[in-house]
């Protein structure tokens, strides 16, 4: 077992990490930029290294200086978080090659899977359902791409290959905006990730997003760890996470979970992972795969009883899974809101101080979040702020004690989407559950915004 | 030697009814003394010329009694600041002359140290004019970015 790790992020996932260590005995490293230096986590670890100023490119996404801290402490492994260099294969490689276990997969599947036409080709192979469309990207010719698209049937959504996580997508209803769609999105594809390749999907209309946890050892076990609804969303960024995803047929998660189970080992799959899906009419479509820990993975650990971090630490040491796939049981439900520093309604970026801060606590609530009194929100980086999260024995029992858990909650000195949460906790269709993707922004649109 | 080694040492020293304890071991060697009601660290005969940081907590006396390795006062002058992660050197390579002393006279670009990281050595250059007041770091030692290395006055 690693008894040094070093830990590549920030935020509320670094004293996550940060814990599954210290409860493992295993001593951290957390490295920093110079706007950290005050973070909680930084001053419970046993080393700190500052290493750069506040911008991420300097910093957090800084791989020779991440490495170098990793050198002077003596540190074994880097555990990545979630964002930043946890799904870049050049970094895994680089820490290998420098002599430090990367804790996720190995850099050759986070190239697969990165890359979102051959992870798509990867997963048809390996029997993984798929959304219906082109099996490459895009050509040049119009025409081609035309019948594509008839063939497919309107509307289709252009995705850029190098894209993810919602960044880099076009919905086109007729072929006359066709053309045009495909041109923008190529372009901005190779603004935003250097790769001006774009794929072609049918556009499911009223899906909801279901996802698979899945965690896999070096020695080809592979288990699913039941799944997660993230419909709630805003602009592609999830703001609600709730396991297991309601108004699910039991035989169905089973049947998706083995099927993914199963891709892990046919592609090698080491650590942890996610596998995404649109569901729409009882029908499960791939859409992409994330190769590492999720900002929502609170809610499977509250209903399986599992600590995910600690498995990838050992996975990543080298430990078979001694768990079996019966001994895997969903029970209760589970419900996270990210509370995030930002204005509950026009979404602007709320940084500054937090003059007054109050976390719920109680029967099945549990909070992560690197926030305190006094904490200093600085202007750099995300505005999630911590999760709350709440478990019950059922789907309504959740529902409720999050009700009281953000009654509450108090968070002065700054705007947070805490009145946004409320207001949705209280939401008749969230309350029946199955809402779609587009649900939340749809109701923010009709929202009469408190002045 | 091993500071985790010297902190059970001195914890042991301060638990029993000990008054003072010489260990060696090999080359190094520890001597810690107990005097009166507070526990003080006496300095260490170590041949790599350890230096104890924290005072012995002591029971009674509050912790600022003796020999705390005092906080340097606020530097007077300009800091020239680690640009990044890894380990400084004195000199281009070990035996060799150090690039500046306390005392030299230095202008803006001169080589002041090196920082090695990931196996490459990175020519550390001063930044201002001046005279080198102060070198706040030792040969060897692991900096982070932002660290004061040196104070030029």
């Amino acid at each position: 077992m690693f008894e040094k790790i070093l830990i590549a992020n920030r935020g509320e996932i670094a004293l996550r990490i940060q814990r599954a260590c210290r409860e493992m005995g295993i001593k951290t490293v957390v490295v920093h930029s110079e706007a950290d230096a005050d973070a909680k986590y930084v001053r419970l670890a046993d080393e700190s290294v500052c290493i750069g100023p506040a911008p991420s490119a300097l910093s957090y996404l800084n791989v020779p200086a991440i490495i170098s801290a990793a050198e002077v402490t003596d540190a074994e492994a880097i555990h990545p978080g979630y964002g930043f260099l946890s799904e870049n294969a050049d970094f895994a490689e680089r820490v290998e090659q420098s002599g430090f276990s990367f804790i996720g997969p190995r850099a050759e599947t986070i190239r697969l899977m990165g890359d979102k036409v051959s992870a798509k080709n990867a997963m048809k192979k390996a029997g993984v359902p798929v959304v219906p469309g082109m099996d490459g990207a895009l050509t040049e010719d119009s025409k081609e791409v035309s019948k594509l698209a008839r063939q497919i049937g309107y509307p289709v959504i252009i995705k850029a290959a190098g894209g993810g996580g919602g960044r880099g997508m076009r919905v086109v209803h007729t072929e006359a905006a066709l053309m045009n769609a495909v041109n923008t999105t190529r372009a901005e594809a190779q603004a935003a990730f250097g790769n001006p390749a774009v794929y072609m999907e049918k556009y499911l209309e009223k899906p909801r997003h279901i996802e698979i946890q899945v965690m896999a050892d070096k020695h080809r076990n592979a288990l699913f760890l039941g799944d997660r609804d993230c419909s709630m969303q805003r602009r592609h960024q999830k703001i609600i996470e709730e396991a297991p995803a309601p108004l699910l047929n039991d035989k169905a998660r089973i049947r998706i979970g083995e099927r993914c189970a199963e891709a892990c080992r046919k592609i090698g799959y080491e650590g942890a992972g996610t596998f995404e899906f649109l569901y729409e009419k009882g029908e499960f479509y791939f859409i992409e795969m994330n190769t590492r820990l999720q900002v929502e993975h609170p809610v499977t650990e509250m209903v399986t009883g599992l600590d995910l971090v600690q498995l990838q630490i050992r996975i990543a040491a080298g430990e078979k899974l001694t768990l079996r796939q019966k001994d895997v049981i969903l029970r209760g439900h589970a419900i996270e809101c990210r509370v995030n520093a930002e204005d509950p309604y026009k979404f602007t970026p709320s940084p500054g101080r937090i003059t007054s801060l109050h976390m719920p606590g109680g029967p099945g609530i549990r909070v992560d979040s690197h926030a305190y009194n006094g904490y200093f929100v600085p202007p750099h980086y995300d505005s999630l702020l911590g999760k709350i999260i709440a478990y019950g024995d059922t789907r309504e029992q959740a529902m409720a004690r999050l009700q009281v858990a953000l009654s509450e909650t108090i968070v002065d000195g700054i705007k947070t989407n805490l009145p946004l949460h409320r207001d949705l906790l209280g939401d008749a269709a969230f309350l029946r559950g199955g809402t779609t993707i587009h649900y939340l922004e749809e109701r923010l649109a009709k929202l009469t915004r408190p002045e | 030697m091993d500071l985790r080694k010297l902190k059970t040492l001195i914890d042991l020293v301060q638990q029993s009814g000990i008054a003072e304890l010489e260990i060696t071991e090999g080359e190094e060697k520890v001597r810690i003394s107990r005097f009166g009601q507070g526990a003080a660290a006496a300095p260490l005969a170590a041949p790599q010329q350890i230096v104890m940081a924290a005072p012995l907590p002591a029971q009674e006396a509050a912790a600022d009694s003796g020999s705390s390795a005092a906080e340097p006062a606020p530097p007077a002058g300009h800091v020239v600041k680690s640009p990044m992660v890894g380990t400084f050197y004195r000199s281009s390579a070990p035996g060799a002359k150090p690039f500046v002393e306390v005392g030299q006279p230095i202008k803006t670009g001169d080589t002041v140290c090196i920082i090695e990281a990931m196996k490459l050595l990175n020519e550390i250059e001063a930044d201002s004019d001046g005279v080198i007041k102060e070198i706040l770091v030792e040969n060897g030692q692991p900096v982070e970015y932002g660290q004061p290395l040196f104070i030029i006055g």
